[in-house]
């Protein structure tokens, strides 16, 4: 069986759940023989990409693997796993995530970036290192790089998902595949136009639709983008029930066609920890995502305001940007938790995990979340959690508290009951781990192939 | 209402078939956050309680009190059987479904319903708190003459628990028969259709649950994948004529909501139960005893030492369902703790507030074993989860230790007697009517005698 797989980059290249969750999927595929085409989309500089270049495709080394304790093990069980995933990288400007406003200011940067780099080069400078990996490579040469970048990606988000599309399909004309697989909104019209182009069966994979993002105030073009891709999929995967939910009723997705598949956990998110010296004070609750809409920061901050009345001494962390940061901070001041409520900012890589080594408690409160894995890194850690009913972690966790996202009071009950009562803290941290430990890409990527299987046939 | 008769030939006694059938509703709690703490003495969740009792009594009680009373009549009291009905359960039908207490009434005046004693309160007194177990034990047993008109002479511990301790207070409290779980580790080879008597005791005898024939009945009656499915009456009988000639007292112990609310009446319960009385006398082998007449009929067939608690609760057949997590230790450990200081407040709705988060339930709602067993706590938990039962209970406990602390500081200043003089009069400290040696009950009660009636049991604690 093989794939071509539409997805994002792995970290730490990128923050959020879809490049985790593209990581694991396309490890755990190759544990289970499937053999992987993954393509994504990657901001280059105009750099000579040799001979094996396809029309702005650029073919990346996969990273040997690392040995995560799955599956055999040794240098030539990696190698081989890793012979089963290429990963070929198609010059755009696209991330996940990203809102018109930010993709105009991704593009501003980008030739800024571009600009330095061509003053650099034009002054007398060493030759540029030797290139490694492409994130290097982009430091490097731009000369032959039309400098308006508008120029050669699309001009806004949507004609930039367009002119991906256009290249995924000249891709995919030049590979071998049985079925194609996408992950989200931007890299269904690149899918949908491989698959046409190949006749090959479309899976379609919802890590996060319209409606988690936006609430009721959605983006219309972006939706259609959806409903299209929805439509032309033989296959829906959902990242859980609750998503599945939201698909079949905002989206018409028959139920024959949906399938849920949760995410799980990779090794690096199960291993121990950080241990940090955790400074003195009260205990430490933590907020630590996107500071969005769908993430429901206000319920954090009201369930603190309840909470700091009983508890005076307990620290509230809310660690990520966002659109709703500035109001966040300035409602925290007029709700007197000045004292009560610290901002970090946006957190990555070794950053997250000291956070939540620190933490004492984890809180995802969000709105609308598909899956949400942050509250099992929390959990690998050692550190309760409270998530949302209206979370897809939600439907596969035992160990931790669940509130409705809107019931503050409950929230605020149940950061006090973990933070006062040292047997609900061991109850949720024993079982949390076990359960982290439980969750395998190798299971999922199983429940995948079989699926493969069945619109491939 | 007539003695059993000896069907067929005149042979040795008849084998006894002894039906016991448990009848428990805890008060379930509100969700009681930490902020109600001092501020709101609402503990209970009336309207949930109020709300389950009556589909119970409607789906279960009230059909099913009717159909064994028309079995007893329609074989002359040839059909005999125990309950037991715990002390909340009968205060929450006394409020909400009278209809239902009155049918368990009609029972026992047949003289062929026995009505076991416990607990009042369900609890797991008898592992903490000695002078507490022997309270809620008198009080039940007052409550028992009360409503049933006949004090108990068997005894069943909350959740059938058993332990040589148990079995030597209730012998002290004048019981002669105590009712437990045929466990395979404390049974080996033996043959749970024996009576036993326990190591340390002298007239107590032990009946044990024959879990693979009360289980097809409670648990495996509507499995379709189960190969016995569909079970009959006529099926169940044969099973019975199965067992070895020497087994002299098959004990069916179940949950009384197995009819109607564990099983529903579609899968054909209440045709089975119709029937099965018949079927079983069909087979002059056999005879319905209650437990108090099994135990005076038949002398021990061996002593079992029972040092460690025995349950009938999920595959363990231990405590664990009730102290198996860390939640579940710190809840009953912070309960016993604050005992004390409710008995010293003097205040008598303190107490009965405390009792009723004694009941084992709360406990129980607490479980997290993520097994098919957690399948079945989950389904009888009001709870969304193990920890939110965890979280309003400490909170009420918390409350109730405010509440306490304060009355008792009060008594103090007004200069009030020490605590515990303004107690409503304890149980155990009236005359005891336990603690007075018994009559020998009669190895076969006269005819229109009444019997005392067992107390029903049941399985797990129930929920919405």
């Amino acid at each position: 069986m093989r794939v071509l797989m539409l997805g994002w980059e792995f970290p730490p290249h990128i923050s959020g759940g879809l490049g985790t969750a593209c990581l694991g999927l396309t490890r755990g595929l190759a544990k289970v023989g499937v053999d992987v085409t993954f393509v994504v989309p990657k901001a280059f500089g105009d750099e000579d990409r040799g001979p094996t270049r396809v029309l702005g495709c650029n073919e990346v080394p996969v990273e040997v693997d690392e040995d995560d304790g799955e599956g055999p093990r040794g240098p030539a069980a990696a190698a081989a796993r890793a012979a089963r995933r290429r990963v070929l990288a198609v010059d755009s400007a696209l991330l996940p995530y990203l809102s018109a406003e930010q993709y105009a200011a991704r593009l501003a940067a980008l030739e800024r970036e571009a600009a330095e780099e061509e003053e650099r080069a034009a002054a007398p400078a060493p030759a540029p290192a030797p290139v490694e990996h492409p994130d290097k490579a982009r430091r490097v040469s731009v000369a032959k790089r039309p400098l308006s970048f508008a120029g050669f990606y699309g001009p806004d988000l949507m004609a930039e998902v367009e002119r991906y599309a256009k290249v995924v399909e000249q891709v995919a004309r030049a590979e071998a595949f049985d079925v194609v697989h996408a992950h989200d909104w931007m890299t269904y019209p690149a899918a949908a136009r491989a698959a046409a182009a190949s006749g090959k069966p479309l899976v379609v994979h919802v890590h996060a639709c319209e409606y988690d993002r936006s609430g009721e105030h959605v983006n219309p073009a972006i939706v259609a983008i959806e409903r299209a891709g929805l439509a032309a999929a033989h296959r829906v995967v959902a990242v859980s029930h609750f998503t599945a939910g939201i698909l079949r009723r905002r989206y018409g997705v028959p139920a024959e066609k949906l399938r849920v598949v949760h995410n799980a956990v990779t090794r690096r998110e199960q291993r121990e920890g950080w241990h940090v010296e955790k400074p003195a004070g009260g205990p430490v609750v933590l907020f630590l995502g996107r500071v969005t809409f769908q993430k429901g920061p206000v319920y954090f901050l009201e369930a603190a305001a309840r909470v700091v009345r009983v508890l005076p001494d307990v620290r509230f962390v809310m660690s990520g940007s966002g659109d709703m940061l500035p109001a966040m901070v300035e409602r925290a001041a007029a709700m007197g938790l000045a004292r009560h409520v610290r901002f970090t900012g946006f957190l990555s890589g070794a950053d997250v995990e000291r956070m939540f080594a620190l933490a004492d408690l984890y809180v995802m409160p969000s709105v609308s979340e598909p899956f949400g894995i942050s509250p099992l890194e929390a959990m690998a850690q050692d550190v309760p959690v409270i998530v949302s009913r209206q979370s897809g972690v939600a439907e596969v966790l035992a160990s931790a508290l669940k509130v409705d996202f809107w019931d503050v009071e409950d929230l605020a009950n149940k950061i006090v009951a973990v933070l006062r009562r040292p047997a609900l803290r061991q109850v949720l941290t024993a079982g949390g781990r076990a359960e982290v430990e439980g969750m395998r890409w190798e299971a999922r990527a199983a429940q995948l192939a079989t699926l493969y299987a069945e619109v491939a046939a | 209402m007539t003695a059993p008769r000896a069907a067929g030939p005149a042979t040795a006694a008849p084998t006894a078939v002894v039906p016991y059938f448990q009848v428990h509703q805890p008060f379930r709690l509100r969700r009681y956050t930490y902020f109600d703490i001092g501020v709101d003495a609402r503990w209970f969740d009336d309207a949930e309680n109020e709300r389950i009792v009556r589909r119970v009594a409607e789906r279960c009680y009230v059909p099913t009190n009717a159909l064994l009373l028309r079995l007893v009549e329609e074989t002359e009291g040839r059909f005999r059987c125990a309950f037991s009905v715990s002390g909340t359960a009968i205060e929450q039908m006394e409020r909400w479904a009278p209809e239902a207490l009155e049918g368990f009434v009609a029972l026992a005046r047949t003289g062929c319903v026995e009505v076991l004693g416990e607990t009042s309160h369900h609890s797991l007194a008898f592992l903490a708190d000695d002078l507490e177990f022997r309270a809620q034990v008198a009080d039940q047993a007052a409550r028992v003459e009360r409503v049933f008109g006949r004090r108990p002479t068997a005894f069943r511990n909350t959740e059938l628990v058993i332990d040589e301790h148990v079995a030597r207070t209730v012998e002290d409290l004048g019981f002669v028969a105590l009712l437990g779980e045929g466990s395979d580790g404390l049974l080996g080879w033996r043959s749970p259709a024996r009576v036993y008597g326990v190591e340390g005791c002298e007239r107590l005898r032990l009946l044990l649950r024959h879990y693979r024939l009360s289980d097809d009945i409670a648990f495996r009656f509507s499995n379709r994948a189960w190969d016995q499915w569909p079970l009959t009456a006529e099926k169940f009988a044969r099973s019975l004529a199965a067992l070895p000639a020497d087994d002299v007292a098959v004990n069916l112990f179940m949950d009384y909501e197995t009819f109607g609310e564990h099983q529903w009446k579609e899968t054909g319960i209440f045709d089975f139960l119709a029937a099965m009385p018949r079927a079983v006398l069909a087979d002059p082998r056999f005879a319905f005893r209650t437990p108090t007449e099994v135990a005076t009929a038949h002398a021990p067939a061996a002593r079992l030492a029972i040092p460690h608690p025995i349950s009938w609760a999920d595959a363990e057949r231990d405590l664990g369902a009730w102290l198996g997590n860390p939640m579940q230790r710190a809840a009953n450990l912070a309960l016993y703790a604050l005992l004390p200081a409710v008995r010293a407040s003097g205040r008598a709705d303190l107490l009965a507030a405390w009792r009723r988060l004694s009941t084992s339930d709360h406990l129980y709602y607490m479980f997290t074993k993520r097994t098919s067993d957690g399948d079945v706590h989950e389904h009888f938990s009001p709870y969304a989860s193990p920890h939110d039962a965890f979280i309003a209970f400490m909170n009420v406990l918390d409350d109730l230790e405010r509440r306490a602390g304060a009355a008792a500081a009060d008594a103090t200043a007004a200069g009030t007697p020490p605590a515990g003089a303004v107690l409503p009069p304890a149980p155990a400290r009236a005359p005891d009517p336990l603690t007075r040696p018994l009559p020998p009950p009669p190895a076969t009660p006269a005819p229109g005698a009444a019997q005392p009636s067992k107390r029903s049991r049941r399985r797990v604690p129930r929920g919405g």
